[in-house]
């Protein structure tokens, strides 16, 4: 018990204390390279949680592919951040005001929080931490069953941003070489090989 | 205070979650610093579906929790690459600057 409540403080503590680094850092790279950081905490939170599978998807998607991301997309643009940190004292006062009047409501709201007498009768797919099955196993009989059409439809959606980042970036530069497939393909050898009796001595005028 | 309850992930889920909030504020004019905050806003809302999920014996929130983190993937493809668009255009990703649709 105390060995959880050491880890669970552990990981909550640098997963916030990352994600104050990230709004604040100076350097956008150190941003993204803190927000790796609370992603890798977070997941530890979920494996604390039971939730293997998930902590496991977050390193992997979220490590491996959108901090990534951000990263390369920070370091192809650079931008002059220093320059957009002109109104940051205007904007801390409307910032802790909020942040702050948020933070109360939301402690309040949760640090009494307890589950009505018949919560256990709303519940969808219940599973037992004795069960023998793993969370992964558990996860995916319920996925690819009950859930299908969400799986599918988050599919499309991951299709459609595919498809709509690779339109939004794509271009034409001019004066590029680009490949013509139709034409290239469509080639005959009669239209560009010619074969000519040379006499000899004489040249192909 | 060592009795980690579902009250205590709540709390992180939501400190995490105004964390984001204020980053939104605070960098109001810098378009990568707010889709990060967006990230971290969608970490605390996983948080709390897998903290509930949990407590309550529940499978459901993993499979919405794991559905939301498809959506924050495909909502930062999509975001980058208008940022991309957008700096190629103007030389600049100011959001206090971008104003060419008003009426």
């Amino acid at each position: 018990m105390i060995v959880e409540a050491i880890v669970f403080y552990m990981f909550s503590t640098i997963l916030l204390l990352s994600g104050i680094m990230v709004i604040s850092a100076r350097n956008p790279v150190h941003s993204v390279l803190f927000l790796i950081l609370g992603f890798f905490n977070a997941a530890g939170l979920f494996v604390l949680l039971g939730a293997e599978f998930l902590a496991m998807i977050l390193v992997i998607v979220y490590v491996g592919a959108v901090a990534v991301l951000f990263l390369f997309v920070v370091m192809m643009l650079n931008v002059d951040m220093s320059r957009m940190r002109d109104n940051l004292k205007k904007n801390m006062t409307v910032a802790a005001v909020v942040g702050f009047v948020l933070l109360g409501e939301l402690v309040w709201i949760f640090s009494n929080w307890h589950f009505s007498e018949d919560a256990e009768l709303n519940v969808q797919t219940p599973f037992s931490a004795e069960d023998a099955m793993d969370n992964t196993r558990a996860l995916g009989e319920v996925m690819y069953t009950d859930y299908m059409l969400f799986f599918q439809m988050a599919g499309l959606v991951l299709l459609v941003a595919m498809i709509g980042a690779i339109t939004l970036t794509l271009r034409h530069r001019p004066g590029v070489k680009r490949q013509k497939i139709n034409e290239q393909v469509n080639r005959q050898v009669k239209d560009v090989l010619r074969v000519e009796q040379v006499e000899s001595g004489s040249g192909i005028v | 205070m060592l009795e980690i309850g579902i009250v205590h992930y709540l709390i992180v889920a939501a400190a995490l979650f105004v964390t984001g909030v204020f980053g939104i504020f605070l960098n109001r004019s810098n378009v990568i610093l707010i889709l990060m905050s967006i990230e971290l806003i969608l970490l605390s809302v996983t948080i709390n579906l897998v903290t509930f999920s949990h407590f309550l014996h529940d499978l459901t929130g993993q499979v919405f929790a794991m559905l939301i983190l498809t959506i924050a993937a495909a909502e930062a493809a999509i975001g980058l690459a208008i940022l991309m668009t957008y700096f190629r255009k103007k030389g600049s990703i100011d959001v206090t600057e971008i104003n060419i649709m008003k009426g």
